[in-house]
């Protein structure tokens, strides 16, 4: 999503007509990530006692690793991402979801820096998910696929980490669910995590972000071509439940403000109501129009697994129900971000993790950043989130003995 | 915080502070520091470089925020009022509140914070005892306005002022020791003479204090 079209609308109907046209399957065919397989020998046991086997990771990368292996970031998507954090995406060919911080000279500068960015395990843009097929049954996995967790994902992502000969990472970021990712690699694998920034995020998944998830959810299953999760198999997609479960989670996304900026009661082409169940007002074409692009490019069944990993997140519940014990001495170097207007993932639950990080005596820095734009602000061009990402990576880098610029150490 | 209000860009600082320079002086080498409402990260800046302290930082507006995180300083967004609250006991050294004991809503509960978080605690702030204030206020009948006291009574955040006297009594009713004490004239400068307190109290423009934490405290 560009900045400016978030909340842009006027050529919602030509994109989603383009779109329409050239309809791509979601499960993998049509284009080809770049695919790390890890065969049977090398499972991903799940924290729910699955076993994942062959696991297929789908990675991006940008820029190059340097000879010291010292210039990795992590950076790990949110619910709905995929690897395609920067350049253009193969499936949208709209521009990655990091575009606003991620290229040469931008703060996760691709000069300076090695990215990687993977799709979570349970996801359907290459990485082994419910769509994929199951070496038991020859079939899509569908509901068989094992309910995974953050920290299944995140032990994914520490095989390809593994894979690149990556020891430790320079940085570890990412937002919302990614954000999420991050503060489960610094508890799961401290050593391993220079700097680590958790943006827009939570350490656990409160009862109002479950019960969202669960709207969701039952949108999807409440589709008569959901099949119980069959739907692959029987030529069917659940296109209309998915939609309806993107259009809740969206509204979640932004803010009343912004709303209200942008669409206020305005009506869509029209100049008065026309007393039926049209969309009469912009805000609903706008909806529609978020609903009907999501289904052209994700899977309903992975968003059922993926959004059921979120609401699984309770890291201070793996210790002892104490936040800081996940963080007792750690050595990375902290830079926590929230934003003003960020309702779904309040400011509050930003400070709950700086209370902890501070408790385990980490070296934690946290900025509220000013936005009316909602959780989303992440994913937009912000000038003071770019400034305080950039000071900290370079602050960070210093300490790291990175060279200013190149790849030369 | 310091002097001015979170919205307000912070006052130019283009050598270090006279100040700052007395509260270096008065922490050991290698200490863990919290320094609450750490502006721009001067402090904790001439901190890392003179006595090589591990320093995080606490600070309201974002702009000093961000100023501290791109020079590389951990520092988070907080308020003196209610986030010290948040930090564990004896979590450092030294707890410094440099000139911003007076914009906050509740000094007692913040100074008793800071000597919980740290063994020892360091503030400074203006002396509302400091002659001229007493001067203009009596000669003139008006608020005073000096150059450490630069607002006008209805738009200052300065909104708890005191006198030297005023905080010793203070820091003994809070149980807790003044290890040491320095009057700074209006550089920030220490006054180089012994004298009694009413004396510096008269005379003192600033002060600044290092305080232990007493015996009689739980």
């Amino acid at each position: 999503m560009l900045p400016n079209e978030m909340f842009g609308i006027s050529n919602a109907w030509e994109d989603l007509l383009s779109i329409v046209s050239e309809t791509r399957p979601t499960s993998g065919e049509g284009f080809a990530p770049k695919t790390v397989v890890f065969e049977p020998d090398r499972p991903l046991l799940t924290d729910g006692g699955g076993r994942i086997a062959p696991l297929a990771i789908a990675y991006e990368t940008y820029g190059a690793l340097n000879a010291a292996r010292s210039n990795a970031i992590l950076l790990c998507h949110a619910l709905t991402g995929d690897q395609y954090a920067a350049g253009v995406h193969p499936v949208t060919g709209k521009a990655g979801w990091w575009e606003a911080m991620v290229g040469p000279g931008k703060p996760f500068d691709t000069d300076r820096y090695f990215l990687i960015c993977s799709n979570v395990v349970g996801g359907c843009m290459g990485t082994t998910g419910p769509s994929s097929i199951s070496p038991a049954t020859g079939k899509p996995y569908g509901l068989d696929f094992p309910v995974v967790t953050i920290r299944d994902m995140v032990r994914a992502q520490a095989m390809l980490i593994d894979h690149f000969g990556i020891e430790t990472l320079f940085c570890v970021a990412g937002g919302s669910m990614g954000g999420m990712q991050v503060l489960q690699w610094a508890a799961s694998y401290p050593k391993r995590v220079f700097s680590a920034m958790p943006i827009a995020t939570a350490a656990k998944h409160s009862a109002q972000n479950i019960a969202l998830h669960e709207v969701g959810r039952q949108a999807v299953m409440a589709d008569p071509d959901w099949r119980s999760g069959r739907y692959q198999e029987q030529g069917v997609r659940p296109e209309k439940g998915l939609a309806v479960a993107r259009m809740s989670a969206h509204i979640t996304y932004l803010s009343e403000a912004a709303l209200q900026r942008k669409f206020g009661r305005k009506l869509q082409d029209r100049s008065a109501p026309t007393f039926s169940f049209d969309a009469d007002f912009q805000v609903e074409n706008y909806l529609r129009y978020q609903g009907l692009a999501f289904v052209e490019r994700f899977d309903a069944n992975s968003y059922l697994f993926v959004t059921r990993a979120c609401d699984y997140f309770d890291l201070a519940a793996d210790y002892g129900g104490s936040l800081a014990m996940a963080f007792k001495d750690i050595k990375t170097r902290f830079c926590v971000v929230s934003f003003t207007s960020d309702w779904l993932y309040p400011t509050s639950d930003s400070r709950a993790i700086v209370h902890a990080l501070n408790a385990g005596g980490a070296s934690v820095s946290f900025v509220e950043i000013e936005s009316d734009k909602g959780h989303d602000a992440f994913l937009l061009h912000e000038p003071m989130f770019i400034a305080t990402t950039r000071g900290f990576l370079d602050s960070a880098a210093a300490a790291r003995g990175l060279a200013a610029h190149g790849n030369s150490k | 915080m310091n002097f001015t209000p979170a919205e307000e860009p912070a006052p130019p600082r283009d050598q270090p502070r006279l100040d700052l320079a007395v509260i270096a002086e008065m922490v050991a080498p290698g200490a863990r520091v919290l320094d609450v409402g750490c502006g721009d990260g001067s402090l904790l800046q001439l901190l890392a470089q003179k006595k090589g302290v591990d320093g995080r930082g606490v600070e309201l507006s974002q702009r000093g925020v961000n100023e501290c995180v791109a020079k590389g300083l951990s520092v988070i967004q907080g308020d003196a009022d209610t986030d010290l609250s948040d930090y564990p006991d004896d979590g450092f050294d030294y707890v410094i509140l440099s000139q911003t004991l007076q914009a906050t809503r509740r000094p007692r509960a913040a100074l008793t914070n800071m000597l919980r978080i740290g063994r020892r605690a360091i503030v400074s702030f203006p002396n509302f005892g400091y002659w001229r204030v007493r001067a203009q206020l009596s000669l003139t009948g008006r608020m005073p306005v000096t150059g450490h006291l630069l607002y006008h009574w209805h738009d200052t955040p300065n909104i708890h002022l005191c006198t030297i006297r005023d905080f010793v009594e203070l820091v003994d009713e809070l149980g807790a020791h003044i290890e040491r004490g320095a009057a700074l004239d209006r550089a920030g400068a220490p006054i180089r003479f012994n004298a009694p307190w009413w004396v510096w109290n008269l005379f003192g423009e600033q002060a600044v204090f290092l305080l232990e934490r007493g015996g009689k405290r739980t």
